[in-house]
């Protein structure tokens, strides 16, 4: 009986209270929603637009955006078109077409080709730095000496350079072998880019040692213990790495520019600021053609790429 | 069955590189003593693991660290043909170097505005997302969005919207504003502010995000229990929970920053407008000229400013973050 007077003495203010903080929490809801809202159209805009777009005629295009790309001022069909004296930034277009990636597609295959490039450069180079990081991770992990932990620190601190240091060395070398403007001066120092090592080591450094000395126990020798025990533990990790690599060098500009001469062998992304001022329409179809790739990578596993870079938040093992 | 282990791993108790740092000071003298002895076993396995690292090794080493040495070689001789050793003359002729100076001007600018910004932002988003808000993941994949989309591919958009004759303009004439050259006068700075904080507040806000979610929660529900508020929660438990993650992110954003030249390449080609004139404009250019000596002493002048800002980073980090138990 006493007890439910103080129950009932005790629930009345903190009902009180409890209103109020319900009260601050909407408020704080709705506050948080339309920051975050409005943050999102801007982030999205560029994106949906660029894809909107796309689907228009040359025509459409020229309309909106002649004032801005000239040499749009002939319309693919030959006759004059009309040109609004304003930008005129429209999301859905009049009408539907597809003609603009029937061009790219069919017509011209030059776009193709440099998409064909992108892909050679990318996939050897994430596929082979996994190879080679997970070695030297490995090796980071496994046993630490004095001597690792300092070449360690040399990767990280390689890693933390921009490319105006490291491209110097690179073009010294490729200049060297003689391998200016090949493919390769772009593969080879992007498969030792030590970016991969430093997640895939501070990865590895969590896995108990006990499990590396029962295996030792059975027998395993060094081998075994990488590929049978390291990595099928980091599987994971390996696909967020490989994600961040191949959105990272998908993306390069700065080594194509400096390291090849011949735009034959530009990829897709240094090639697309090449077509932008004649071709509009073109240009932003091919545009959203490049973006497939790392889009659909990144809506199927966008959880392993969030890993990865939570992964990476910290330069301290 | 513990003894038989230990016996036939070979590996002493204490004092052995596997076991971890040791924790009293005694025996981290035991293990200086022993850095000299180890056993056979142990250096069959170093051996053994070393292995693994030859590729890697051996690839950043031929690639970076050996033609580094080049770079400084470059540096200090007249030209590569006579090889005349002259000291810092090179560094001199770079530092009056008009080119060079406007490019390290705007860069540094940049980084010291952008980079606070994009912090700053991403850690508010952050903590917005990790306070209880429906759709949060729905908010996470289109704050990474730009990240994925590769910068060629939306350049055309924004150059629809900072043209003389586009978007923006309209918005700010509707204001009352005068119409601004975005691209070719000194607001083509904003743009540029603009691209890198779309570009990069995704990444690091992930960071944050996962940083703000491994805080022990029981410490900050007592705190809550005495009373402490939301504001005064974050600013005096959360903050220095994530100061390591700051500084990281720190780190990486102003590694971006020098990564700018991208969008600005794409937006404007090789000579932008002065404002717009960052180091990799430089470096290509000189690039272009094959001025080894330029070249050379520009990377290592680059180099060692970011090894003096990632120290400073890292020794804050060291310093502020103390007191925290991981």
């Amino acid at each position: 009986m006493t007890s439910d007077i103080r129950l009932n003495s005790a629930a009345f203010p903190e009902k009180k209270k409890k209103k109020k903080v319900k009260f601050r929490r909407v408020l704080f809801l709705m506050f948080a929603l339309v920051v975050l809202v409005t943050f999102a159209f801007l982030f999205l805009f560029p994106t949906v637009f660029t894809v909107t777009n796309s689907f228009m005629s040359t025509t459409e295009i020229s309309a909106n955006y002649g004032k801005i790309f000239t040499g749009l001022g002939i319309s693919g069909d030959g006759g004059r078109v009309f040109i609004a004296d304003k930008v005129n930034l429209q999301l859905i277009p009049d009408r539907v077409s597809f003609s603009q990636y029937a061009t790219v597609l069919l017509k011209s295959p030059e776009y193709l080709l440099k998409f064909w490039n992108s892909v050679i450069y990318v996939l050897p180079i994430v596929l082979f730095q996994l190879v080679v990081a997970a070695g030297a991770s490995y090796c980071f992990a496994r046993v630490e000496t004095k001597f690792r932990s300092i070449v360690f620190f040399a990767y990280i601190i390689l890693m933390l350079m921009p490319y105006q240091v490291t491209l110097v060395p690179n073009y010294i070398v490729m200049d060297k072998l003689s391998l200016m403007n090949t493919r390769w001066a772009i593969i080879l120092p992007g498969i030792f880019s030590p970016f991969s090592v430093f997640i895939l080591t501070k990865f590895m450094r969590r896995i108990p040692t006990a499990v590396v000395e029962a295996a030792k126990l059975d027998g395993a020798s060094e081998w075994q213990i990488f590929s049978l025990i390291y990595m099928p533990l980091c599987r994971s990790t390996l696909y967020s790495v490989a994600i961040l690599v191949f959105i990272d060098y998908w993306n390069m500009v700065e080594q194509p520019l400096i390291l090849l001469t011949d735009q034959e062998l530009y990829p897709l992304s240094v090639f697309l600021s090449k077509i932008n001022e004649g071709d509009t329409g073109i240009a932003l179809a091919i545009a959203v053609i490049y973006m497939v790739p790392p889009v659909l990578l990144f809506l199927y596993s966008e959880d392993y790429l969030v890993d990865g870079i939570a992964y990476s938040a910290s330069v301290k093992g | 069955m513990k003894k038989k282990l230990k016996a036939a791993s070979g590996v002493p108790e204490s004092g052995s590189p596997e076991s971890g740092p040791p924790e009293t000071k005694p025996v981290k003298t035991e293990k200086e003593k022993k850095k000299w002895r180890i056993s056979k076993r142990e250096r069959a396995e170093r051996a053994r693991t070393s292995v693994f690292m030859m590729p890697s090794f051996l690839g950043v080493m031929l690639f970076f660290i050996l033609p580094f040495l080049v770079v400084i070689y470059y540096a200090l001789i007249d030209n590569p043909t006579t090889a005349n050793f002259v000291g810092l003359e090179n560094f001199e002729k770079l530092f009056s170097n008009n080119a060079f100076k406007l490019a390290l001007k705007n860069t540094g600018m940049f980084s010291l505005t952008a980079v606070p910004l994009v912090v700053i932002i991403a850690l508010a988003l952050a903590v917005l997302l990790e306070s209880n808000i429906p759709y949060k993941s729905t908010f996470r994949t289109i704050f990474l969005s730009p990240m994925i989309v590769p910068a060629a591919s939306i350049i055309l958009i924004w150059q629809v919207l900072f043209d003389y004759n586009g978007v923006i303009n309209d918005i700010t004439v509707f204001f009352g504003a005068d119409p601004v050259e975005w691209l070719k006068s000194d607001f083509g700075y904003i743009v540029v502010v603009l691209l890198f904080l779309w570009k990069n507040i995704g990444y690091n806000m992930i960071m944050f995000m996962s940083a703000l979610s491994a805080i022990p929660r029981g410490i900050l529900e007592v705190a809550m229990l005495d009373g402490c508020g939301t504001v005064r929660r974050f600013f005096t438990i959360k903050l220095r929970y994530l100061s390591s993650t700051i500084s990281y992110v720190t780190i990486m954003s102003l590694i971006n920053s020098f990564k700018i030249f991208r969008e600005v390449y794409l937006l404007t080609g090789d000579y932008p407008y002065d404002t717009m004139y960052t180091l990799q404009h430089f470096m290509n250019n000189t690039f272009s000229n094959y001025d080894y000596q330029k070249l050379s002493s520009a990377a290592i002048v680059l180099c060692a400013v970011m090894i003096v800002i990632i120290g400073i980073l890292l020794w804050v980090d060291n310093h502020v973050g103390k007191g925290i138990e991981e």
